[in-house]
């Protein structure tokens, strides 16, 4: 590996109303070699990668490219100096094709009005061909897997012809055998001398790929490091600001009465004959592959899909969840699993956020209670610990961790509450957000309530869970009961055939 | 310490962006004509508002719910004619709001049907409203106006109490109404989520198409007092009128700075919006301005209004 610097950021700053996103961020990328930014959410990755890519301009600060320092005031003035960027969020057109994404907005043309598909299609041909990707050029966008936009994506920002290349969680939404894929394309990528500065909370995915680590914390650079020199511990250290002590805090919490109770249950094709049950001060844990029916069971007995027979039983009575609305009022609560499109709305305030669910018991006798709902709303964001700068903060503005935890407390301000199903309550939120995810459901646990974990994460459901279902193919395949013998190893072999 | 006292600035800029607009426009139109800021005059643009500001509140309920209405001035046609034929058989006011605003629901209703349970998008099922509703008012009175209002429904939109035009005081109750509706009440509140993410209210146990529903009988009610002003004070139902005034409604509110992607509106920014478009007009007629320019003027103005709020608000929120 050559150890020329490639580009040089200097005491970077960036200011938003209100908050200092960037404070004098240094960092320098070598040639030929992956640098991975870590820092919870909110610490100014993003920030400082939209600096990078010209979507922000620094109040301060400069930008050196091969010793040159350079101004990038737009993506386009990025494209110039050979940097593109893969976004978090992906940004094709769904109806179009993959190479009329793949050349969207600079397509070849004869003549000012009439393109040049076979130019188009060559050089989309020859570029798949390089990168070794068997797609087809005129699949339709829709019909392609996340993983294969996703790598689509690289492939658009590797056809700029770019040398520096800034991925922003690129696995966030991928399976692990197609982070496999990506990992080695990324290996390519830099023994090809391209610069790639890499975003991820991941922290074995870190490890495998990474030359250098710069950890980001509240907008400031903590510390640059190779990644020989230093390990997981550490950098979760450096991330947070402190020592965590125990990743997953499982507290011995005496188990109940059983609360719910779910028997036979089956709808035709998605999932067949489920039958599990969830004690007071429980927390059980689902795991299985994507696709294996989970959130579809879940979803039913929320209310939110229909089921075709089957019986939910709460406190041993029999129950109808006809919709959501009957699922809460008896108590079913659910984290649903994609937060943008289940859970936030994202231009309204944290108050409103947190009260949704609840919106009876704040308005009756024909007017608002206010006051008690910001008393009953704060009590509660004391407990899950919410930061924002205020309750009539618009939810979009805060980071994944918090939203999460809006979320939480909105069901905890729901009385009737007794089962609080979670469907991959970490995604996508930073380590430290994590463990207090986890430490909140110790506190809803220690109340009594029961707690349905549904996690692709098998470590968190080891951590966490008294039991583990495993789901195969609509069907429940497993149950781990003894909490010392969870093993990745015995869950994986009831989750594959 | 500078910089404090500027991001505070331009915070303040935002948040009443409306009414610095309303204010300035009040002041420069009262430099360029003398008139202008006569009692009369300003009556006179209040009174010509008040349909236009129910039909703009009710725009600004269905659009901070994730709709929108496009037959309200078919329905507004609909519902004059319709008033007025019962009127002639029973002079009554009462009767005659009764029957408007009866009839305004129903068409609302309709379309609200037409939205929830067959999932139309707001666009297609209130045009598909709009054609139908203007249909019948034109079949019912073979396109002609009708006229023979009695002293009693005249005295709504033409009469005056103590000085101020009763249409006014009508339209005040209703922004109040409409006030206490979005910020006291859980209907204003979920109005806001179903527009803001209708998913996500969904989950959170709200009835998305009950509320749908009742913005759109809502719609309904306030066409319906609306066309029993309209009705009284161009003294005659016509089958004909009121075409695109959904779109004037919508102008207001948007300018008043309801959000075309939902969950987010004000019933005292609509009528603020409202009133700086009534200004705009009024301030241009008493200029003498040619009225086809007059049309030029009014888009470039809205358009840059809204431009400014949009400005203003991503500064806000630039994260």
């Amino acid at each position: 590996m050559e150890n020329t610097v490639r580009m040089e950021l200097r005491h970077v700053s960036k200011s938003f109303p209100g908050v200092k996103a960037l404070d004098d961020v240094s960092f320098q990328l070598k040639k030929g070699s992956v640098h991975v930014l870590c820092g919870e959410n909110g610490a100014g990755k993003s920030t400082l990668m939209k600096v990078l890519y010209g979507l922000y301009h620094p109040d301060e600060g400069e930008i050196i490219i091969d010793g040159e320092k350079v101004q990038i005031h737009s993506p386009m003035d990025a494209r110039k100096h050979k940097i593109s960027m893969v976004f978090q969020e992906l940004s094709f057109v769904p109806d179009m094709t993959l190479e009329e994404n793949l050349f969207l907005g600079r397509w070849h043309k004869k003549n000012p009005v009439k393109m040049d598909w076979k130019r188009i299609r060559k050089e989309t041909e020859e570029l798949l061909a390089r990168e070794g990707l068997d797609y087809k050029p005129d699949t339709l966008l829709r019909d392609m897997s996340v993983s294969n936009i996703q790598m689509l994506e690289i492939l658009k920002a590797v056809s700029f012809n770019a040398e520096i290349l800034i991925m922003d969680e690129p696995t966030s939404s991928i399976s692990n055998q197609e982070v496999e894929f990506l990992i080695k394309k990324i290996n390519e990528l830099r023994d090809r001398g391209m610069s790639i500065i890499y975003i991820s909370h991941k922290m074995d995915e870190i490890f495998r790929i990474a030359d250098e680590i710069t950890v980001l914390r509240d907008g400031k650079t903590i510390r640059t490091l190779a990644k020989d020199e230093t390990n997981m511990e550490e950098i979760i250290e450096l991330m947070v600001g402190r020592k965590l002590e125990n990743q997953y805090p499982k507290q011995e919490i005496p188990i109940g009465e059983e609360l719910l109770r779910v028997e036979h249950l089956t709808r035709n094709k998605l999932f067949e004959d489920v039958s599990f049950h969830v004690r007071a001060g429980e927390i059980v844990g689902f795991a299985g592959l994507v696709g294996a029916g989970r959130t579809e069971v879940m979803s039913a007995l929320f209310g939110m899909e229909r089921y075709d027979s089957g019986e939910i039983f709460l406190d041993g009575k029999p129950i109808q969840v006809k919709n959501i609305r009957r699922a809460i009022d008896q108590g079913i609560t659910m984290v649903t699993e994609d937060r943008r499109k289940f859970g936030i709305v994202p231009v309204r305030s944290v108050l409103e956020n947190a009260s949704l669910a609840t919106l009876k018991k704040f308005f009756y006798k024909f007017r608002s209670h206010r006051k008690m709902e910001h008393d009953q709303v704060s009590e509660v964001f004391a407990k899950v610990r919410v930061k924002t700068p205020s309750l009539e903060t618009p939810i979009m503005n805060l980071s994944g961790g918090n939203q999460q935890k809006v979320i939480l407390a909105k069901w905890m301000l729901c009385d009737s509450g007794r089962v609080i199903i979670m469907d991959e309550p970490t995604r996508g939120i930073d380590v430290g957000a994590k463990k207090e995810i986890y430490e909140l459901m110790n506190v809803l646990a220690e109340s009594g309530k029961g707690i349905v974990m549904v996690s692709s994460e098998l470590p968190e459901l080891i951590g966490m869970c008294d039991r583990i279902y495993v789901m195969k193919e609509g069907k429940i395949s497993g149950c781990l009961t003894e909490r010392e013998l969870f093993t990745q190893r015995e869950i994986m072999s009831y989750a594959v055939s | 310490m500078e910089k404090k006292n500027s991001f505070n600035l331009s915070k303040i800029i935002s948040k009443y962006s409306l009414v610095i607009i309303l204010v300035v426009m009040i002041v420069v139109c009262s430099f360029a004509n003398e008139n202008f800021l006569q009692f009369k005059n300003l009556m006179n643009v209040a009174k010509q508002q008040s349909v236009n500001i129910l039909l703009a509140l009710g725009a600004m309920l269905l659009i901070s719910a994730g709709g929108l209405d496009l037959a309200a001035g078919s329905n507004l046609a609909l519902a004059s004619v319709v008033a007025l034929y019962a009127y002639k058989a029973v002079p009554s006011v009462f009767l005659t709001f009764l029957v408007a605003i009866a009839v305004a629901v129903v068409c609302n209703l309709i379309s609200g049907f037409m939205v929830t349970k067959f999932r139309t998008p707001p666009f297609i099922a209130t045009l598909a409203m709009q054609l139908m509703a203007r249909g019948v008012a034109l079949y019912i009175t073979q396109g002609q106006n009708q006229s023979g209002l009695g002293e009693n429904l005249q005295v709504i939109g033409q009469g005056s109490t103590l000085g101020i035009p009763n249409s006014i005081y009508i339209m005040v109750v209703i922004v109040l109404a409409v006030i206490y509706l979005t910020k006291e009440t859980k209907l204003g509140r979920s109005v806001f989520a179903v527009g803001g993410n209708e998913e996500a209210a969904n989950a959170s146990g709200i009835n998305v198409n009950a509320v749908k529903m009742k913005v759109y009988a809502i719609n309904g009610l306030l066409t319906g007092i609306a066309a029993t002003i309209w009705l009284s004070r161009v003294n005659s139902a016509m089958p004909n009128g009121g075409v695109s005034y959904e779109f004037d409604a919508m102008i207001a509110t948007i300018v008043g700075g309801t959000s075309f992607s939902g969950g987010v509106g004000s019933a005292v920014g609509t009528v603020i919006g409202a009133f700086i478009v009534g200004f705009l007009n009024n301030i241009m007629n008493l200029m003498g301005i040619d009225s086809y320019l007059q049309q030029v003027v009014r888009g470039v103005i809205i358009g840059g209004a809204v431009i400014w709020d949009i400005y203003f608000k991503n500064r806000k929120s630039s994260r």
